[in-house]
């Protein structure tokens, strides 16, 4: 890497946005993107750094997250009742609010 | 000391300090009916001769009733787990961490759970949905961050332990900020099993105590393996305590100059330097040694942790957890919860994540910097390899800085500049109270090799005992 990244637009930044499932205020856009720009300013230091491609490289033998038994385990007990975690339940299953997109089916609340 | 005194001596100086929402804003959820229950339970039990075991340490430890202040980012039994955060209002974790089982195992009860920045992500825990809480020693400033309503809790004299967790430096600074002691073990070194996940390579839960003691013990009870979380690591577990008490005689301390430039107030080198000549006194060697990657820690940082955020928070849609906010079809919900939940500094940092681990970037900036954690890594292990045990450093830039007085995100996250390097490493550190300045307190920070916190209890509490005057 030689030389500053791209600096990131509002459309970019609107696009990151929608990949995060995040709406954002059009008001606070402009604020967002100075605020991204400054941060990512000072992550540039990185790129005087000369790194080898296998650096960093997490090896599960080595370095990397202890790989687990690849055997069948016990699921973790829950600490209450099915019927304590949801405020309402029926047959078994939790009722949950409604979503919008199937109101429209003609289905039903509970 | 029964366990109904030890939790009323918690709410009555609770209520003294004011810690509640219209006072210092410490504390978030508490359920004293629930904790005066349980209290009078653990007296019952113990007045029936029964015994509270742990598993795991050298020797059986039993608090017998001891309250235990807890970050509202460790799921608990019958008090809400919020993280500080709009999203998860109301929720209540169906299980509990095994940090805070093993404390409860151990004779432990939990009075409260403390303000943060809203998931851990902040250094001065005015990123809450609860409001900012203040400092006890100074209240126009800030406790530090993010276990900002932890470190309060003990420096206020409410708890003698708390729990907090770390990513960048969020038990250690605040520690700093508020005179207390603050502790992030070895990575994989106690479970994170309940711990609710920011980033998942550098999250820890840590403990702060009101001395090295004390935070000793806390880490001694939460240690060891936890087949539920697959990064914990299953290795003995030494009697810190005892550790803490050894000689210093011969201890190698190293000196890293990268952590004393000229932008470092020269108030806190000094308190830095007073340290090490303590700790010379009593026996140890201090040498000078270099951690040459240190500057780029910060810049890997806000790369390695925005990235694993923007993952790990892609479960908070409306669906699983806390609030819903209803939108325009599916995706609109998943939007309108997730815009209205997270408050800015999250948002700020999902899209950060989201940003450089995005096709074309990912090279970049993630693999980049990934490259350049393992050199602060491999830094860190020329120097241990090389004789020293222990290193001094100051914990932070700055004392505790005014409420509001630090708005730009990038200054903000200079705070952790000193602590961020063990989180990227994986190794233990601790702060220790070593000064003041202007009456603010000044921690030192003593880092050690991958499990090897004993070490750094040792210099930490010989340092507590020279401050006080022989007494620990």
């Amino acid at each position: 890497l030689v030389g500053r990244l791209v600096a990131v637009s509002e459309s970019d930044v609107l696009h990151v946005a929608s990949l995060a499932r995040l709406a954002i205020d059009p008001v606070r856009l402009p604020s967002l993107v100075k605020e991204l720009n400054g941060i990512l300013e000072h992550i540039e230091e990185l790129n005087a750094v000369e790194t080898r491609p296998e650096m960093g490289a997490v090896r599960s033998e080595t370095t990397g997250t202890p790989i687990r038994s690849d055997i069948d385990g016990v699921s973790v007990p829950l600490a209450l009742a099915r019927e304590a975690l949801a405020p309402l339940m029926r047959d078994g299953f939790y009722l949950v609010p409604r979503l919008g997109t199937h109101e429209d089916q003609g289905e039903r609340a509970p | 000391v029964s366990a109904v005194a030890a939790v009323e001596q918690a709410f009555r100086r609770a209520d003294e300090v004011r810690a509640g929402k219209d006072g210092l804003n410490i504390t978030v959820h508490e359920d004293r009916e629930a904790t005066r229950a349980e209290a009078a339970q653990l007296d019952q039990t113990r007045s029936n001769g029964s015994l509270f075991e742990i598993s795991h340490p050298p020797s059986p430890i039993r608090l017998g009733g001891v309250a235990v202040a807890v970050k509202d980012n460790i799921a608990t039994l019958g008090l809400p787990t919020t993280c500080g955060s709009r999203i998860l209002e109301g929720y209540t974790s169906p299980f509990e961490a095994t940090a805070i089982r093993k404390l409860r195992e151990a004779g432990a009860i939990v009075v409260s759970k403390t303000n943060c920045d809203e998931f851990a992500m902040g250094s001065s825990t005015e990123h809450s949905a609860y409001g900012p809480t203040k400092n006890p020693l100074d209240p126009t400033r800030v406790p530090g961050g993010s276990s900002g309503g932890s470190a309060a809790a003990v420096a206020a004299g409410i708890v003698r332990i708390a729990l907090g967790s770390e990513t960048g430096g969020s038990v250690r600074q605040p520690a700093s900020f508020c005179g207390v002691v603050g502790v992030k073990p070895t990575y994989g070194r106690v479970s994170r099993f309940g711990l609710v996940a920011f980033a998942s390579s550098l999250d820890h839960i840590g403990v702060f105590g009101k001395t090295v003691d004390d935070a000793a013990l806390g880490v001694q009870l939460i240690a060891g393996h936890d087949p539920n979380d697959s990064t914990s690591v299953d290795v003995p577990v030494p009697d810190y305590r005892a550790a803490a008490k050894e000689s210093l005689k011969g201890l190698v301390i190293g000196w890293p100059r990268e952590y004393f430039t000229d932008a470092l107030d020269p108030r806190i080198r000094d308190v830095c330097d007073e340290a090490a000549e303590r700790l010379r006194s009593m026996g140890a060697v201090v040498k000078d040694v270099t951690l040459p990657h240190t500057s780029l820690a910060i810049p890997v940082y806000y790369i390695v942790a925005p990235a694993e955020a923007s993952s790990n928070l892609a479960r908070f849609d409306g669906v699983r957890y806390g609030l819903r906010i209803t939108g325009e079809g599916l995706r609109g919900m998943y939007e309108a919860t997730r815009s209205g939940g997270f408050g800015p500094e999250v948002t700020r940092r999902i899209l950060l994540g989201t940003y450089v681990l995005s096709a074309g970037y990912y090279d970049a900036y993630y693999r980049k910097a990934m490259a350049i954690r393992s050199l602060i890594r491999a830094d860190f292990d020329r120097v241990f390899a090389d004789g020293v045990r222990v290193l001094l450093t100051p914990t932070t830039p700055t004392t505790a800085f005014k409420i509001g007085a630090i708005s730009d995100p990038y200054e903000m996250y200079l705070s952790d500049i000193y602590t961020v390097t063990a989180n990227l490493a994986g190794i233990p550190g601790m702060s220790v109270p070593a000064g003041t300045i202007d009456n603010l307190p000044v921690g030192v920070q003593l880092l050690a090799n991958n499990f090897d916190e004993s070490g750094m209890f040792t210099a930490g509490y010989a340092l507590e005992r020279s401050l006080n005057g022989g007494n620990p």
